[in-house]
């Protein structure tokens, strides 16, 4: 069996084939929000254009973006994946910590689970109130929101190495920095992973609430601008962007996914 | 090499081992026959050091076992839950020679080497969910023989791969032994397969397990699937070793009583 089979073109295709729906859905838009002339629901080709202009036009020695989207989705980038970087460090270090040492979870487990249950959108204003306006708080908010999905698979799956492969390491002398990297780690990858595409998915949202509540700059605060000041193209322009962003988080993610756990995929495969 | 007196292990009030003593010679390669569930493998375990028995003595080249020996290796039974399947074959066999104070290249030489002795080496890349049964055991013994063990353990190895593997791994394994004069102590509860592979046959009785009988094996050095098993010795053997299994008694000859 080839780690690589069906290689990228294969998958391509495939999903071309599927994007038809994705053109009727555009197509019907289109022609309902003109029919309907409402300043509210623009067209997705008014939308378009207006996402063109504002962040897609300019020089080609920025790849066509404008100073305009730069200044929108540096920051909010930024803010988007140093919080999930430092959620993905913190979660999986005390994961790992509290998965391998029954008597740390035996203390733990129940202010994780009291810290889980508070809905994370709730904690802005806390963050605003703790920390500086601006940054601080929503890396704070960020952080504190999608640690959740990552401690929790890291411990799930730190606790679920099987034991005969870390006794197999013993028996062959792994000095405990080798337990970790070679025997614990590969094998919780497989959840450490899912909780960190779940986590990706959830600071997006954080990210654009955190702007929204304690903003200034990014593209959730140009989203707020944008409809207190009746510039309907524009909002609607942020929506899609967000949409988009989305999108390409999860599909990359998933392709890091397929590479790092390609012998996951085989085993499973085979077993 | 390995001397075992008065083993006693229980689990809360549930006495699996009582009162085993056996010994190993260097060079010997030792089977330990019993009925499932006799408690062979936690004999196998406290050998090991993955479990603190009871009480009675583990001395492996003299000294006591108090933790997990760093001169010895293990093949399981499971060998899908042994070779970690996020490394290559090459990988499972070459990494523990790295903590023996080989560097990367020479520990690569020897873990070729070794598949090579396994009839592996062309298979060093390969994942172990890319190869049969057969072959990933073939790899976990690969990885027992590069280690370089005092004593090498084998807890059932041959039980989960269908009976014409089964009997090239147990040539495999007297092959090997032969060459590089290994120390093995093998745990089965297959009858054929004890007498056939074993210098010696170690009987453990049912649970409680004690030693019923240290049969030595009239066999000679070099073993032949098909004449070794018509042998008298070998037939006489295995009935006698499976009367005890079973829990009958033996003929006094051939039984050193346990003291």
């Amino acid at each position: 069996m080839n780690l690589r089979s069906g290689g990228p073109v294969v998958p391509v295709i495939r999903s071309l084939g599927r994007l038809w729906l994705v053109a009727v859905t555009i197509a019907i838009w289109e022609i309902v929000t003109r029919t309907a002339e409402q300043p509210f629901f623009p067209p997705p080709s008014a939308i378009l254009a207006r996402m063109h202009e504002l962040w897609f036009s300019g020089p080609a020695s920025h790849l066509l973006l404008t100073d305009q989207a730069l200044s929108d989705f540096g920051p909010s980038l930024a803010r988007l994946f140093g919080g999930w970087l430092a959620a993905a460090v913190l979660g999986v270090l005390a994961g790992i910590a509290i998965g391998c040492s029954p008597r740390l979870s035996d203390y733990l487990d129940p202010l994780i689970d009291l810290g889980r249950a508070v809905p994370p959108p709730l904690l802005v204003p806390f963050f605003l109130a703790l920390l500086k306006l601006g940054t601080p708080a929503q890396l704070a908010t960020i952080v504190f929101g999608v640690i959740w999905p990552i401690l929790l698979n890291t411990v799930d799956g730190t606790r679920g190495v099987d034991r005969q492969h870390l006794e197999t390491a013993r028996i062959f002398g792994f000095s405990a920095s080798q337990r970790l990297w070679q025997v614990i780690l590969p094998a919780a990858m497989p959840k450490i992973f899912a909780g960190l595409r779940l986590a990706l998915s959830l600071a997006l949202i954080l990210l654009v609430i955190a702007e929204i509540f304690g903003g200034s700059g990014g593209i959730g605060y140009q989203l707020l601008w944008a409809q207190r000041s009746y510039l309907f193209p524009d909002m609607w322009g942020c929506l899609v962007m967000l949409g988009l962003l989305g999108y390409l988080l999860n599909s990359a993610f998933l392709l890091l996914e397929r590479r790092v756990l390609a012998w996951h995929r085989g085993a499973r495969q085979t077993n | 090499m390995l001397k075992i007196t008065d083993l006693v292990h229980s689990y809360g009030s549930h006495r699996v081992l009582d009162g085993v003593s056996l010994s190993v010679a260097e060079g010997e390669l030792v089977s330990v026959v019993g009925p499932s569930g006799c408690g062979k493998s936690t004999l196998l375990r406290s050998i090991a050091g993955l479990v603190r028995p009871s009480g009675g003595s583990i001395l492996l080249g003299g000294r006591p076992i108090d933790r997990i020996p760093d001169n010895l290796a293990i093949v399981f039974q499971d060998y899908s839950r042994s070779l970690f399947p996020w490394m290559t074959a090459m990988s499972n066999v070459a990494l523990p020679l790295r903590r023996r104070g080989l560097d990367r290249r020479r520990s690569r030489e020897a873990a070729m080497a070794a598949l090579d002795q396994v009839g592996l080496a062309d298979a060093g890349g390969k994942y172990p969910w890319e190869m049969s049964g057969g072959m990933q055991q073939r790899v976990s013994i690969a990885r027992a023989l590069a280690y370089r063990p005092a004593l090498l353990l084998m807890d059932e190895p041959f039980g989960s791969v269908d009976a014409q593997t089964r009997e090239d791994l147990e040539d495999l394994v007297l092959r090997v032994c032969a060459h590089q004069g290994m120390t093995i102590l093998l745990i089965t509860h297959d009858i054929d397969e004890s007498v056939y592979v074993g210098d010696r046959v170690i009987v453990l009785t049912r649970s409680p397990a004690r030693v019923a009988a240290d049969l030595e094996v009239g066999l000679g050095g070099s073993r032949d699937q098909i004449a070794t098993r018509q042998l008298d010795e070998f037939v006489r053997l295995r009935a006698e070793v499976g009367r005890l299994v079973r829990g009958g008694s033996t003929t006094a000859t051939t039984v050193l009583e346990q003291h």
